[in-house]
């Protein structure tokens, strides 16, 4: 990057809740400081102001669900030097993509009366799935420790320190006693990406997976183990189809106890 | 003059996707349109077929702004489905961790979304370098809003503690007091903020409108209270949809809700302010009368202040509830799914937010609907600027459109909340 000039960053919404902009927001004590070090060059949830591009580093929150916005991402891409896909929506295609496990006109026309007033893919779809992406940041919302550390090490040019291994290790490294061995609560930590600190587990509650997948997870043995804990195949395929449904482990696995639930 | 069109392609510091367009001819008004092109999300849809005790969690995601609402909302229509009262120590966790979203959502909306349109600047980085003592007090009321609803739910953004009869772990009375000194530090800075926006420069513009807003006989309202209006309505929340129903235009993805008596309506803080005067807290009161804001506050450019107020009341009654907090047996009360349908009404940071589920004999949900404060506010957003561009048609072009936009800043809109009620067009690629 130019060491003259400031880098420009740019902060994009698809299909989202913008929880993971907000997330930026929420860096209440850093938030002054990352707007000295960078230009912050198009953000509308918080600024009127639209320099034009190309920039430097752009984060990209949400889902494609239209037409419009196929094309919108190209757009972005062809503007921005690095592209970082945040969270779930932007990663996996988010809550929204449960839609994409259904015949969408009965998913839709049983609950709206006259489906013809705008567009929408029958599928939503991640970021990665129509562009390059550089980095991806995981989480429903993503961590807003997890995204200082990738605008550091972007402006720094460095790769982001996220690890990828499973929410289980954290609870090791935080000092949770595995709820799933103790208590019997179903958890999806063994096959889900760290980030969050292992924080259901610190509350009594099994993770939820919001995380998505992990590098190389065992799904299968965990449902498995879901199993033995007395869990019903839908329930098990419940559990996969949640924030990072469509994400491939996920939605493998969810496929693969769906069928066997329609066999036994 | 008097035929020009303003346009605003791509709304800013407001959640989600809109746009305005308002046109003028022959000096008149002659169409406004606040357009909300955000694409829905099916919630609605993707509901059905889901168990019960998910309806917290994927609500939530309905907006990362107001998660808090959403989760409200929910575990109070199911357990009003199954005949469960949450009360005592676990109803007051819950109103702690909802003040605790008032009080980041707000501080967001005075300090990094509002403020900047009074002072001319474009965002609040660009205030914070005339402003930066200013600028840091926003953040640090907002930060500690956060810290509140992070203590109680696990995190500020979709907290993943709050479950149907209450909540996963009972936070100690040590993870909560350590919030008390913040708070009153924070009580301070919200009394200060007050003083501050009163001082910003306003239009002159009123309108006669219809609040409706939550009234609860002992308490400033937040997750109880019957649905009331300052022109006669008074029912149980229960009873919404026969008061209310929604409207399809075309140029929003977001119904636009209306009242069968009356139409249009007002929905958020100054609607809760007006109806609702009397019950805010001294401290509250005091610092509203101080910097002369009225028991009645029509000036939709004030809701600002009436903000400001609200965050004075959600610290002073957070502190008061950590006081009183002695964590209870349990975490949660048990709930037995039986078929029934479930209603809640809450007090979501920008104004009423319903909910109905029908649950059968599982737990399943069968049907949900949602309505969101921004899509009761459409319609007296639109009559605002209606009435707003007629009045000052002389102002130059360039302020008149950034007044427009400040005026539906007003409303602190969520664009991501309204428009998952939409009618979609199917396009397969
Ligand atoms: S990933 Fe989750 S928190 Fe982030 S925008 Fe999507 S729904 Fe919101
Ligand atoms: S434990 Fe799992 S569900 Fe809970 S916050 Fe972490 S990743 Fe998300």
């Amino acid at each position: 990057m130019d060491r003259r000039r400031k880098p420009k960053l740019a902060v994009w919404k698809f299909s989202s809740c913008s929880g993971c902009q907000l997330a930026l927001l929420n860096l209440e004590d850093e938030l002054l400081q990352v707007a000295g070090a960078v230009d912050i060059a198009y953000f509308p949830e918080a600024s009127r102001a639209v320099a034009k591009g190309p920039y430097d580093l752009s984060l990209v929150e949400g889902s494609i669900t239209t037409p419009h916005d196929v094309e919108r991402i190209k757009d972005v891409r062809r503007e921005s030097k690095y592209l970082v896909a945040v969270g779930a929506c932007a990663t996996a295609g988010g809550i929204q993509a449960l839609r994409n496990f259904k015949d969408v006109n009965e998913f839709v026309s049983t609950v709206y009366a006259s489906p013809e007033y705008i567009e929408t893919l029958a599928k939503s779809t991640p970021i990665a799935d129509h562009v390059l992406v550089d980095f991806e940041l995981r989480g429903c919302p993503i961590n807003k420790r997890q995204l200082l550390e990738v605008l550091s090490a972007f402006l720094h040019g460095r790769r982001p320190n996220t690890p990828p291994h499973s929410v289980c290790v954290e609870c090791k490294q935080v000092g949770n006693t595995c709820v799933m061995v103790a208590q019997g609560i179903p958890c999806l930590g063994p096959v889900t990406h760290a980030g969050c600190g292992a924080l259901c587990p610190a509350y009594n509650r099994g993770c939820y997976g919001c995380f998505g997948p992990m590098e190389t997870p065992n799904p299968e043995a965990l449902s498995e183990q879901w199993g033995r804990l007395g869990v019903g195949e839908e329930e098990i395929v419940r559990a996969y189809r949640g924030f990072n449904a469509n994400a491939e482990a996920f939605r493998k696995e969810g496929e693969a106890r769906e069928k066997q639930d329609a066999q036994s | 003059m008097k035929s020009k069109t303003l346009k605003v392609e791509y709304l800013a510091r407001v959640e989600g996707e809109g746009g305005l367009y308002i046109k003028v001819k022959d000096g008149r008004v002659a169409e406004v349109k606040l357009k909300i092109f955000e694409p829905p999300r099916f919630f609605e849809a993707l509901l059905r077929g889901r168990n019960f005790a998910e309806t917290p969690d994927i609500t939530a995601r309905i907006c990362g702004i107001c998660p808090v609402a959403y989760q409200m909302c929910a575990v109070h229509a199911m357990e009003s489905a199954f005949g469960v009262r949450v009360g005592g120590q676990l109803r007051a966790l819950r109103r702690l961790i909802y003040l605790g979203e008032w009080i980041e959502s707000h501080a967001l909306h005075v300090y990094l979304l509002h403020a900047p349109d009074f002072l001319g600047y474009e965002d609040a980085v660009r205030m914070a370098g005339d402003h930066p003592d200013v600028a840091e007090r926003g953040l640090q009321l907002k930060k500690i809003g956060n810290e509140v609803v992070a203590a109680v739910g696990g995190r500020e953004i979709h907290p993943i503690n709050v479950r149907v009869g209450g909540f996963y772990r009972l936070p100690e009375k040590r993870e909560l007091t350590p919030l008390v000194g913040r708070l009153e530090w924070a009580r301070e800075a919200a009394v200060e903020t007050v003083r501050w926006v009163a001082a910003l420069p306003f239009p002159a513009f009123e309108r006669d409108y219809t609040f409706v807003a939550l009234r609860h006989p002992e308490e400033y309202p937040v997750n109880e209270g019957r649905v009331v209006s300052n022109k006669g309505l008074d029912i149980p929340g229960e009873e919404y949809d026969a008061h209310f129903e929604e409207e399809h235009v075309e140029h929003s993805n977001a119904l636009h809700s209306v009242m069968k008596e009356g139409g249009e309506y007002c929905v958020g803080p100054l609607a809760r302010y007006n109806l609702n005067f009397g019950l805010l807290s001294p401290p509250a009161q005091e610092a509203a009368r101080t910097a002369g804001l009225d028991p009645v506050c029509r000036n939709p450019f004030k809701s600002i202040i009436v903000r400001s107020v609200e965050m004075v009341h959600a610290c002073d009654e957070a502190i008061g509830i950590i006081n009183d907090y002695e964590p209870p047996e349990e975490p949660f009360v048990e709930v037995r799914p039986r078929p029934a349908t479930g209603y809640a009404c809450t007090e979501a940071p920008r104004g009423i937010l319903y909910h109905r589920y029908g649950v059968d004999g599982n737990g399943t949900v069968t049907d949900a609907k949602i309505v969101p404060p921004t899509a009761q506010n459409q319609k007296a957003i639109e009559s605002d600027l209606r009435e707003f561009v007629s009045r000052f048609l002389d102002l130059p072009e360039d302020k008149l459109q950034w007044q427009c936009e400040q005026a539906v800043r007003n409303y602190d809109p969520c664009i991501s909340c309204a428009t998952h009620l939409i009618k979609p067009r199917i396009v397969r690629e």
